[in-house]
């Protein structure tokens, strides 16, 4: 009798296994789909804040650029056109900016967008009782005036004629008590659902004033492992993926368009300018004139990308100064002539610090490595965590050189700009030059924009010729795109606009 | 059988105690804090002390310690920093996914593991025997994150019985969750299979050796009620222990394959914790573990009971 019972147990437990596997197989095709939809891959949750004001990491802009608007707004052109505000006039060559709000502009709650709103969010954005505003450019505002209840005066302490682009920050109900958990926005997407690590589920707004989104139901997936992007691309799970690399774009399916922009970051080897020996500027030269950029793009990214030679990327138009690119035309011999000039006839080594996590950063460094090799400089490449990179690298500014791209927080040369003035907080490469401090100072106080566009120029001149870093390039982008879907667009800044996409007709 | 109860309790007080002071301690050591890790790089020092001061991270670590003990005894987990959501609601979500995960393989370890030892030791020598010997050692020599990629590519890539990252929430359909488990589930279950069966068989065999297994024979008994009657309960002692050890070491394992197979579980919870320094996720999590280590060896010693009767728990 016993063996029977052992049996039966046995053979319940290899059935119930069986009929799990079975029903795997049967649930998995039953996929049901009567509105439009679509499933987009990110790499990271957002870890920070889901209150845009807090937002800081690039991947949570990106994700909350569909929920929310400011007063103005980017477009894929890198120009600003109003969107909270219906139309917005500069006062006072630049001391005051009025904005009219538009008609029926509703939140994400039903609520229609006030003037209070609008002073409640910039004020929220200029608040200082954190040591310092939310927005930093924001210490520039004196206060917020509510003129009538459709029009908002912004009075800055000084005329700035480049204020506009600061006021795309984010214009939330001043009744909403949760922003970190529960965001609530103009934009053409409003949030559903969250689950850590897993998804966050955005729903088209109806009630948008503008073009509304064509795709009913996002769901943006979190895909940590870079290893599965291309196995949940080609296996149907995730519709899109943004910002593949050149390996992953050659191996997805039939089933996608890649699509190929540029990511609009400063890839560059920075250099800590306060630390020996890269305080001289001849060394700093000498490890311009000994790497190739376009080596690095030919070994890393099969030649794409684009090179530049200041701290400016190609989609700030008129601001990107092409001609610096061949400042430093490769040149061993001068390279070790500004060596020997500097104290280091034999070369020296180094330690290049690289966040683990950016593929694309720790592969440029590897052919830094080599390439200094060829000058005698040993170039230790040394990786960490994303976090340790944060605090002992970009707070505490203890390393030597470290190999990351940097990007631009607005639509402004000063976001890009204005952290190597001397006493900026963010200046993580201790950069000090008071030739510098003057030309960026004499851009901040023009009103004429040719002459500020000159200054700005001038700053990045200044960057290029005292070598005050490496500068490789602005890495390739690409995206992967199932051809169910249309309607991807590359914008200047790191966001994904997912109003744009559309399915394509004559598919499901 | 009390004395018993209470001794393992104060084992797994002892245990959480010190292995989350254990934690507070290596973060207190390691570069980065909750602080910066939010600011990314937007912080400034005076940014960064704002904010170490409003999640009071300036106090010293025994004062932080004792007040992280102090909520948590009173049922309390804090707030995720990373996430703004009570911690116990965070994890609780996730519990569910490792567990089903965890248990499935567990099931499918048994399941595989039992019958094809028994059929291994009754066969000793034979042709099948000697192949599944083979197929054991080549299985055991592989880890399961690489099972687990030649997996989702056979099953997944070029069977298309499931969609490689496909995931589905046990919220949304259970029936589907479970239907994607089944595959990093198996990729975890395989190499502990084979270890048992390699066990069983040894154990099995070794049994048939002992004297009262003559004496059964010689009572007339055929080989399969004394396999079943006398020797499976004596060999099964050690699979046993072998089951629980496997059993704990699978919680750890999914933490791994749950990065192949994209599964938003504990470990991958666990993992985006510990580099944004989100120490009440983690101190949740790693106790969560702890607990579960030890409710795992508790059942194994009552299993033991079951098993042989003569043991006693004291």
């Amino acid at each position: 009798m016993k063996t029977k019972a052992m049996r039966k147990v046995l053979l319940t437990l290899v059935c119930t296994a069986l009929a799990i596997a079975l029903g795997a197989c049967s649930g998995d095709k039953a996929a049901e789909e009567n509105t439009s939809q679509i499933t987009i891959g990110i790499p990271q949750d957002i870890e920070d804040s889901l209150d845009p004001h807090k937002a800081v990491a690039a991947g949570t802009k990106e994700v909350l650029f569909n929920l929310f608007e400011g007063l103005v707004n980017p477009d894929s052109e890198g120009n600003l056109y109003d969107a909270v505000a219906s139309s917005h006039e500069i006062l006072e060559d630049g001391k005051v900016y009025r904005f009219t709000l538009r008609e029926g502009v509703k939140f994400h709650d039903g609520s229609l967008v006030t003037a209070e709103d609008v002073k409640y969010s910039l004020e929220k954005c200029a608040d200082i009782s954190g040591g310092e505003p939310l927005v930093a450019a924001y210490s520039a505002i004196e206060r917020v005036d509510i003129v009538d209840e459709k029009t908002v005066d912004v009075v800055l302490k000084e005329p700035d004629t480049d204020f506009l682009p600061y006021l795309t920050a984010a214009i939330i109900p001043a009744s909403n008590e949760n922003p970190d958990t529960n965001p609530i926005g103009t934009g053409p997407y409003k949030y559903v659902s969250r689950s850590p690590q897993e998804n966050i589920v955005l729903e088209k707004f109806a009630d948008y004033w503008g073009t509304p989104a064509n795709i009913e139901h996002v769901t943006l997936q979190i895909i940590a492992n870079a290893d599965a992007i291309v196995t949940s691309l080609n296996g149907g799970a995730v519709d899109m993926f943004a910002r593949i690399s050149q390996a992953q774009a050659q191996q997805v399916s039939d089933d996608f368009n890649v699509l190929e922009g540029t990511m609009n970051l400063v890839q560059a080897v920075y250099l800590n300018n306060a630390a020996a020996p890269f305080d001289d500027v001849r060394v700093r030269q000498a490890l311009c004139y000994a790497i190739d950029p376009q080596g690095i793009m030919d070994m890393v990214s099969d030649g794409k990308g684009t090179q530049i030679g200041s701290s400016m990327f190609p989609a700030f138009g008129k601001y990107y100064m092409e001609e610096l690119n061949d400042l430093y035309a490769t040149d061993l011999e001068r390279a070790k002539q500004l060596l020997a000039e500097a104290g280091y006839p034999d070369g020296f080594s180094f330690t290049l610090t690289v966040p683990s996590n950016y593929q694309q950063h720790i592969d440029t460094a590897q052919v830094v490595a080599e390439q200094l090799k060829q000058i005698g400089v040993t170039a230790d490449i040394q990786l960490i965590e994303w976090d340790s990179w944060l605090s002992d690298v970009y707070t505490d500014r203890n390393y030597e050189a470290t190999v990351v791209g940097v990007d631009a927080s607005s639509l402004t040369a000063a976001a890009l700009l204005e952290r190597f003035v001397s006493t900026a907080g963010n200046n993580f490469i201790n950069y000090s030059n008071p030739a510098y401090d003057e030309a960026f100072a004499n851009a901040k106080a023009s009103v004429d924009d040719a002459q500020k566009t000159e200054y700005y120029k001038e700053c990045e001149r200044i960057l290029a010729e005292d070598a005050a870093n490496v500068y490789i390039q602005d890495l390739p982008s690409f995206v992967a795109l199932n051809k169910k879907y249309g309607g991807y667009e590359f914008y200047p800044l790191y966001v994904q606009d997912i109003a744009k996409l559309y399915l394509v007709d004559g598919q499901d | 059988m009390m004395r018993y109860v209470a001794k393992k309790l104060a084992g797994l007080a002892a245990t959480v105690l010190v292995v989350s002071f254990l934690v507070f301690a290596a973060f207190a050591v390691i570069p980065g804090d909750p602080a910066t890790s939010m600011l990314g790089t937007q912080a400034t020092p005076e940014k960064v002390e704002a904010l170490r001061e409003e999640m009071g991270l300036n106090d010293p670590l025994p004062k932080r310690f004792a007040r992280w003990a102090v909520e948590f005894i009173q049922g309390d987990f804090g707030t995720s920093y990373s996430y703004q959501m009570p911690v116990s609601s965070m994890v609780g979500e996730k519990i569910p996914v490792t567990l089903a995960l965890t248990l499935l393989a567990f099931l499918m370890m048994v399941a595989m593991s039992i019958p094809v030892g028994i059929f291994c030791a009754r066969h000793a020598g034979g042709f099948l025997d000697r192949a599944i010997t083979v197929l054991n050692q080549v299985i055991m020599a592989i880890p399961p994150f690489f099972s687990g990629i030649l997996i989702t590519l056979l099953f997944g890539l070029i069977l298309h019985w499931f969609t490689p990252g496909g995931y589905i929430s046990y919220t949304q359909d259970v029936w589907r969750f479970l239907g994607y488990m089944v595959f990093p589930a198996f990729a975890i279950a395989l190499p502990k299979a084979a270890m048992a069966v390699k066990l069983l068989r040894s154990s099995v065999l070794s049994e048939m050796k002992l004297d009262y297994v003559r004496t059964a024979y010689s009572r007339g008994n055929r080989t399969k009620s004394v396999l079943y009657r006398h020797v499976l309960k004596n060999a099964l002692i050690p699979v046993v222990t072998f089951l629980g050890m496997a059993l704990a070491d699978m919680v750890a394992g999914s933490i791994i394959i749950e990065q192949v197979f994209n599964i938003p579980g504990l470990g991958r919870i666990l993992l985006t914790s510990i580099s944004n320094r989100d120490y009440p996720v983690v101190q949740a999590i790693i106790v969560c573990i702890a607990f579960l280590v030890i409710f795992v060896n508790f059942a194994v010693d009552l299993i033991y009971k079951l098993v042989d009767p003569r043991i006693t728990l004291d």
